[in-house]
């Protein structure tokens, strides 16, 4: 009678098992957030200090509204990245409708690749092809519009929306699009009365998504930019070189607010099916 | 009336092409309840996709009451199809789904809502008009799916296994539902299936495919009393296959027993297969005068309202002897027993093999 007992199936492993997971766990959420919570916490400081606790006040809250470059940046920030995230969800729509809804052809995965490129290119690397192609056609034609700023944002943002459309498109039942073209709906209306209102918690989520990677964008900005042209990321990096207040900590608790409402509405739209 | 003509289609290419239809023809006649059987994978599926203009043939002609609609895309074709699964538009209403192909026609608003309301009655949904199609049941979205696809009074109605995903006895409801609807609307039914039972039990006629082909039509009682080769025989309820000696129109089986049959078309006389369904086979009792047969049992089985005796003749092949089961008789054979079988006359059917 050896071993009657039923052996339990080996499945993966168990966390809790696994030593030294907790520990990396804690530090590493330690790592992540602690200098956030800080962050937050001195904003609300009522001393100049970001090290001493001086007491609650609004006071750099009130300050930062009341600051007229703030104010200017943050309605440039705002207007780039609604356009932005606008004109890259319009060509993200189209590029995911393009690789999931056709047939096979040559080359489709080389599209998929080229579309994902700005997620894999260092973003040093754009930042600085964009500044020598943009500074060789601001000496040129002597402009020197947002729309340097306007077309580098919606670059790089295609595949942040492209990632949540094309997900939603890949999940969706391709039998509804059949089913309506049996129902004598022409390809313009089967896109219109089922694909696009299917699809468009996808878009939604894409455009958020694309909104708040130019909304918090310094890199790109900051080697494109004109004169003048702050948003909020590049002010608050000038204002870090001079002299530090925690006003910079007020505006990032402000974006950290907006970007958190925005992240989470995005998990509601891509987690909730049909 | 739908004629399928010479029709093939091929998937794929090269070394990975699949050939899913060979050379199909049969003409589906008007206002007939026509069902496509065969186990999966035998084309049936492919043939209903290529009548609704999902997908083109690869060689031969589709025409509908004579105009050919071959190379027409599905918008375009007189014809509405019941998904398996149904594939209701999960953002509209339920009365939304069935007024979506009026809609794409441009029919006029008020024609629109009265017959809606007509199919709601037609499929007994009344009450849920304004439901998601999320919020009701499997049957129900059954009904709406039909609905939506009646709305538009197609010529013909294709339906893709629609009764798959249902339980037994909700599918034996759909089966008599269907047929009503089928004789009130006078739409032609395209019926596809791998229920061998339910084919029975709905069609005007049936085709039996198998391997890209189709084997025989006919209506039920042809293909199951005489059934053309072993493969529709085996397909559709229980069989014996017996070998025999065919001369001169009289069937003598080596097992004993001569039977008169009627051989069908290109079998020569000599050697051939038999059919005898099991419930034509009656046991006759032990050395019964006119019994044909003689076997021994080997099992009984009892299923309710039958019981099945699995006995084996003296030349060693298996035979089935199925009897319905009469009240308070209980005459329980034993196994091993000699017994004498009697064949029906006319039970005896000759196979293409």
């Amino acid at each position: 009678m050896a071993d009657a007992r039923p052996q339990k199936p080996q499945k993966g492993y168990s966390v809790r098992t696994l030593p030294g997971f907790a520990v990396v766990a804690i530090f590493t959420l330690i790592t992540l957030y602690a200098p956030i919570a800080i962050l937050v916490t001195f904003s609300f400081n009522a001393g100049t200090s970001m090290a001493i606790w001086e007491g609650f006040s609004l006071r750099w809250y009130q300050q930062a509204a009341a600051n007229e470059a703030v104010q200017d940046a943050a309605v440039r920030s705002l207007f780039l990245a609604l356009v932005a995230a606008s004109v890259a969800t319009v060509a993200a729509t189209m590029a995911a409708l393009a690789t999931t809804r056709t047939r096979h052809f040559p080359g489709k995965t080389m599209i998929y690749a080229l579309i994902n490129q700005p997620l894999m290119v260092p973003e040093i690397v754009t930042a600085v092809a964009l500044l020598i192609v943009f500074a060789a056609i601001k000496v040129w034609t002597g402009h020197t519009s947002m729309i340097y700023l306007i077309v580098a944002h919606t670059a790089f943002c295609v595949p942040f929306a492209y990632l949540p459309i094309r997900a939603r498109l890949e999940t969706m039942d391709t039998s509804l699009e059949t089913a309506a073209q049996d129902l004598y709906a022409s390809r313009w209306l089967t896109f219109r009365r089922v694909t696009l209102p299917l699809m468009w918690p996808g878009i939604v989520a894409g455009l958020m998504l694309a909104f708040v990677i130019s909304l918090d964008d310094v890199v790109i900005t900051e080697f494109v930019k004109s004169a003048g042209q702050e948003t909020l990321p590049t002010f608050m990096l000038g204002q870090l070189r001079r002299v530090v207040t925690p006003e910079v900590n007020a505006i990032s608790t402000v974006i950290l607010l907006a970007g958190a409402i925005l992240v989470s509405l995005f998990f509601r739209l891509t987690s909730k099916r049909g | 009336m739908i004629e399928i003509d010479k029709v093939t289609k091929t998937f794929g290419a090269g070394d990975a092409a699949f050939t899913a239809l060979r050379d199909v023809s049969v003409t589906i006649r008007e206002n007939e309840f026509f069902t496509l059987l065969g186990p999966s994978g035998c084309g049936k599926t492919t043939l209903l996709r290529l009548i609704a203009g999902f997908e083109p043939p690869t060689i031969g002609a589709i025409r509908l009451s004579g105009r050919d609609i071959t190379r027409l895309p599905p918008n375009q074709r007189p014809v509405n199809t019941v998904f398996q699964n149904y594939a209701l538009f999960p953002h509209m209403s339920v009365a939304g789904n069935i007024a979506f192909g009026l809609e794409m026609l441009g029919k006029p608003k008020d024609e629109i809502a009265k017959t809606v309301d007509e199919m709601l009655r037609l499929v007994r949904m009344e009450e849920l008009k304004h439901r998601k199609t999320s919020e009701i049941s499997g049957g129900q979205q059954q009904r709406v799916a039909l609905a939506r696809a009646l709305a538009p009074h197609p010529e013909v109605l294709l339906l893709d296994e629609p009764l798959s995903a249902l339980d037994l006895k909700l599918r034996k409801e759909m089966q008599i539902e269907l047929k009503r609807l089928q004789s009130e609307t006078g739409i032609t039914f395209v019926f596809v299936t791998h229920d061998q039972e339910e084919a029975l039990t709905m069609s005007d006629r049936i085709a039996v495919m198998s391997g890209g082909r189709i084997l025989q039509i006919g209506n039920p009682r042809e293909i199951y009393e005489r059934p053309s080769e072993r493969f529709v025989a085996n397909f559709i309820g229980e069989s014996n296959f017996l070998n025999g000696q065919l001369s001169a129109g009289s069937v003598t089986l080596e097992a004993g027993g001569t039977f008169t049959v009627e051989p069908p078309q290109g079998v020569a006389d000599g050697k051939v297969s038999v059919l005898i369904r099991p419930e034509h086979v009656t046991l006759a009792g032990t050395g019964t005068k006119g019994a044909a047969l003689t076997a021994t049992v080997e099992n009984v089985v009892y299923s309710g309202e039958a019981t099945v005796a699995h006995l084996k003749l003296t030349t060693g092949e298996a035979i089935k002897a199925r009897a319905s089961n009469q009240p308070g008789a209980g005459g329980a054979l034993e196994i091993g027993a000699q017994v004498g079988l009697s064949v029906a006359p006319g039970a005896v059917t000759v196979l293409v093999d």
